[in-house]
């Protein structure tokens, strides 16, 4: 798990957390069924933490980071995002979903667009930017993660790596203030995680926001300014990376440590 | 352990394949002779062929076409076995028009025309929405000569000056669009050049079009007709910003029923007295043979697509009632045969409708295929949903799409994609099922070939009837097939 070791160290004189509130998670509850997957969950995030979220399989971090954005809903307790708090109301949703970006484990790039078209979609149809513009904008950001030449590719024609830098892309697209990462490398080979980390720490570098669940050990020390240990749908512990990893405090933190390091 | 060393020293050049592996010698034996149990297949296969060939070629081509009964068939063929294609010759305008008037009755004109140009513009209508080869100006071209066919059917010196416009557009049109090739007409176009009008513009015109050439009356009821959709259309769209989509969708809806219902009579007497335009009425007995197939067919096939498609989501719906109202159509429909359907449109629909309503039998027949075909359609592409992984929803969803963005944008398309063989296989099926309308009396070509077997004449041909109909419906049917498994290529994103 660690043994992917990035090029450069990450410049954290960029990466500066605001006393602004991004998100804020009150006394968060949820329930698969009967089964209990999160349990009084609070957490606030500032804006530009870059927090990198771990724990067991099955801890429930996935499922934490998905409800920020409502693909899960939650059933007690609150969760706010920048200002605005996710209920069933619709027009919040869709109001929180286009400030927030995601990235999925298995990219779920859209197979019948090319890669400019997976970019450009959300752009003109959500924030109804002309069709002109959100090419720039969507060709400065592959740029940015270094595939602009595969634009008029098709997802199925690249490698996975670069379709998770697609997807990356296509989230950034959109402007987001924060981005949700759920397990980005899980489903790459060694050389891909560490071209999807690199364009991640850049990210970081600029300030964005970010929550990442992965078992990157390496990229939570480089780039995290907080890790988050869940187990059993619980937070465990919480800390700067340096104390968590040489100094953890709970005995499942240790455990869990000693596991994967 | 030196014997495991070794190091090449000089790279080795590109030689041609063996011969045998190459051309059509190496196609043969890697197909047809490549062991011996294919081998004898092989051979099994071509004398059977041969033997079938030998068989069904000279019945085929039998000098009787202009032979008048089954009598003068057997004199010309004299003892020998042949085909009697005089039935053919004789009576092919009515398997394609069945009654339609061809002007031999008295005091009738020639009105085949319109089935004709109908079918024309029918081709002109869905190339644009099949094809992506063809540029917008060539298919302005053949709308052009399609309609210079119709106006030199209607005759006359303004019909013949019409041809004449019609004809110096379409030219000249057309050698625009094939002296500059594609890449400086986009450069044009970049560069603020005035393109053509969407040729889809016609396509949304055409189904309100041709029930006006096939059934005839006033033009101002077709076109009352359409102004319900639009102004359904507008009162979406103005509504729908103050009132929210769903209560601007009803709305709409409601709209446009008020318009058809009470609104279109007085709009189209009031234009008839301004601009009268009309064709001579052509009742629904008289439609027959394969025009009456097309019809129901392209009628049923283009209208159940997108029905299908609301009935399969609304069955995936989360609101109870929309999926409990899906589900119960769907499983209604496919629990029932197409025939009681049929049955009940011909004769049991009458007694329930207010005495004297005259609802024509055609169109009864129309609203049963279609809805028998909507519900398999929404079967099918409930399949194509189904294969759809999950991640696809999410990343629609976490980008912000609203439902109806995401299924138009997202998820349909490849929904719809992976359903194409069975979609494509429902639209062959209704197709073929149209001539199940023998039944209750409508003729189709099936219903002809009865009539015309009663025929004194013709009474006792069999194949040659069955196979012309066989062969006709088999022209169509391997053209969906084969227009599927295009679009399927063509469609593919995949690298392979």
């Amino acid at each position: 798990m660690s043994s992917i070791t990035l090029d450069h160290h990450a410049d954290r004189s960029a990466m500066k957390v605001s006393d602004q509130v991004a998100i804020d998670i009150r006394g968060m509850n949820k329930w698969y069924g009967a089964f209990h997957v999160l349990r009084d969950i609070d957490l606030t995030v500032y804006e530009g933490e870059r927090i990198v979220i771990a724990g067991p399989s099955g801890s429930g971090k996935s499922t934490l980071i998905r409800c920020i954005n409502r693909l899960e809903e939650h059933q007690e307790g609150q969760i706010i995002v920048d200002g605005t708090e996710l209920t069933s109301d619709l027009k919040n949703v869709d109001k929180v979903r286009s400030e927030v970006g995601m990235v999925f484990q298995h990219f779920n790039l859209f197979p019948h667009l090319t890669i400019l078209e997976n970019c450009t979609l959300a752009p003109i149809w959500v924030r109804k930017t002309p069709r002109k513009e959100a090419e720039e904008v969507a060709m400065h950001f592959l740029e940015k993660v270094k595939i602009p030449e595969q634009a008029h590719k098709y997802p199925g024609m690249l490698s996975g790596g670069q379709q998770q830098r697609v997807a990356i892309a296509r989230s950034l697209c959109m402007m987001p203030r924060i981005m949700l990462f759920d397990e980005p490398t899980s489903a790459l080979d060694p050389e891909m995680i560490k071209e999807v980390l690199e364009t991640m720490v850049s990210l970081a570098e600029e300030g964005m926001t970010m929550l990442c669940v992965t078992h990157e050990m390496g990229f939570a020390k480089e780039v995290a300014n907080r890790v988050i240990f869940m187990d059993q749908g619980q937070i465990v512990e919480q800390n700067e990376p340096e104390e968590f990893f040489n100094n953890p405090q709970s005995e499942r933190t240790k455990l869990f440590l000693s596991q994967i390091l | 352990m030196s014997d495991m060393s070794y190091v090449r020293s000089e790279m080795l050049p590109e030689r041609t394949p063996p011969a045998s592996s190459v051309g059509f010698v190496g196609w043969a034996r890697a197909n047809l002779f490549n062991g011996i149990v294919n081998s004898i297949l092989t051979i099994v296969s071509l004398v059977l062929i041969f033997l079938v060939l030998a068989a069904l070629l000279p019945w085929l081509f039998s000098p009787t076409w202009n032979s008048g009964s089954l009598n003068e068939c057997r004199d010309i063929l004299n003892g020998h076995e042949g085909a009697c294609w005089g039935v053919i010759n004789e009576r092919w305008e009515q398997l394609l028009y069945g009654f339609y008037p061809n002007g031999s009755e008295a005091g009738s004109i020639d009105q085949r025309w319109r089935p004709n140009l109908a079918f024309l513009l029918l081709f002109v209508a869905v190339i644009p929405v099949l094809f992506n080869m063809i540029s917008r100006r060539m298919n302005w071209v053949l709308l052009l000569v399609a309609l210079a066919y119709g106006a030199y059917a209607i005759g006359g010196t303004l019909g013949m000056i019409a041809v004449v416009v019609l004809l110096a557009a379409a030219v000249f049109v057309g050698y625009k669009a094939f002296s500059s090739d594609k890449a400086t007409r986009a450069a044009e176009i970049e560069a603020g050049a005035k393109r053509l009008p969407n040729p889809l513009i016609f396509t949304a015109i055409f189904p309100f079009l041709v029930p006006f050439l096939l059934w005839g009356g006033s033009i101002w009821v077709f076109v009352g007709a359409a102004l319900g959709f639009v102004l359904a259309g507008l009162a979406y769209r103005y509504l729908s910003t103050v009132v929210g989509s769903l209560a601007g969708m009803i709305i709409s809806v409601l709209v446009a029923i008020v318009w058809w219902l009470f609104m279109i009579g007085p709009f189209a007497s009031a234009m008839d007295a301004i601009l009268p335009i009309a064709l001579e009425q052509i009742e629904s007995r008289k439609f027959g043979g394969f025009m009456l197939s097309i019809t129901i067919g392209v009628v049923a096939i283009g209208i159940s697509l997108p029905i299908g498609i609301v009935l399969a989501l609304g069955r995936q719906s989360d609101l109870l009632i929309v999926k409990a109202l899906s589900v119960g159509f769907i499983e209604f429909i496919r629990g029932v045969p197409l025939i009681t359907l049929l049955f009940v449109a011909s004769t049991l629909l009458n007694i329930f409708l207010p005495p004297g309503t005259n609802f024509d039998i055609i169109l009864r027949v129309l609203i049963m295929v279609t809805l028998f075909a909507a519900a398999y359609m929404a079967e099918v592409v409930r399949g194509g949903l189904a294969a759809l992984p999950k991640g696809q929803y999410e990343a629609a969803d976490a980008l912000g799409l609203d439902y109806w963005k995401a299924q138009r944008l997202i998820i349909m398309p490849q929904a719809l994609k992976i359903s194409i063989p069975g979609i494509v296989s429902t639209f062959i099926g209704v197709f073929k099922d149209t001539v199940l309308v023998s039944i209750i009396g409508l003729l189709d070509p099936l219903g002809l070939s009865n009539a015309i077997r009663a025929d004194q004449a013709w009474n006792g041909v069999v194949w040659e009837l069955y196979g012309f109909i066989a062969f006709m419906f088999f022209v169509f049917c391997f053209s969906m097939s084969r227009y599927s498994m295009y679009l399927e290529r063509r469609l593919r994103t995949g690298h392979k």
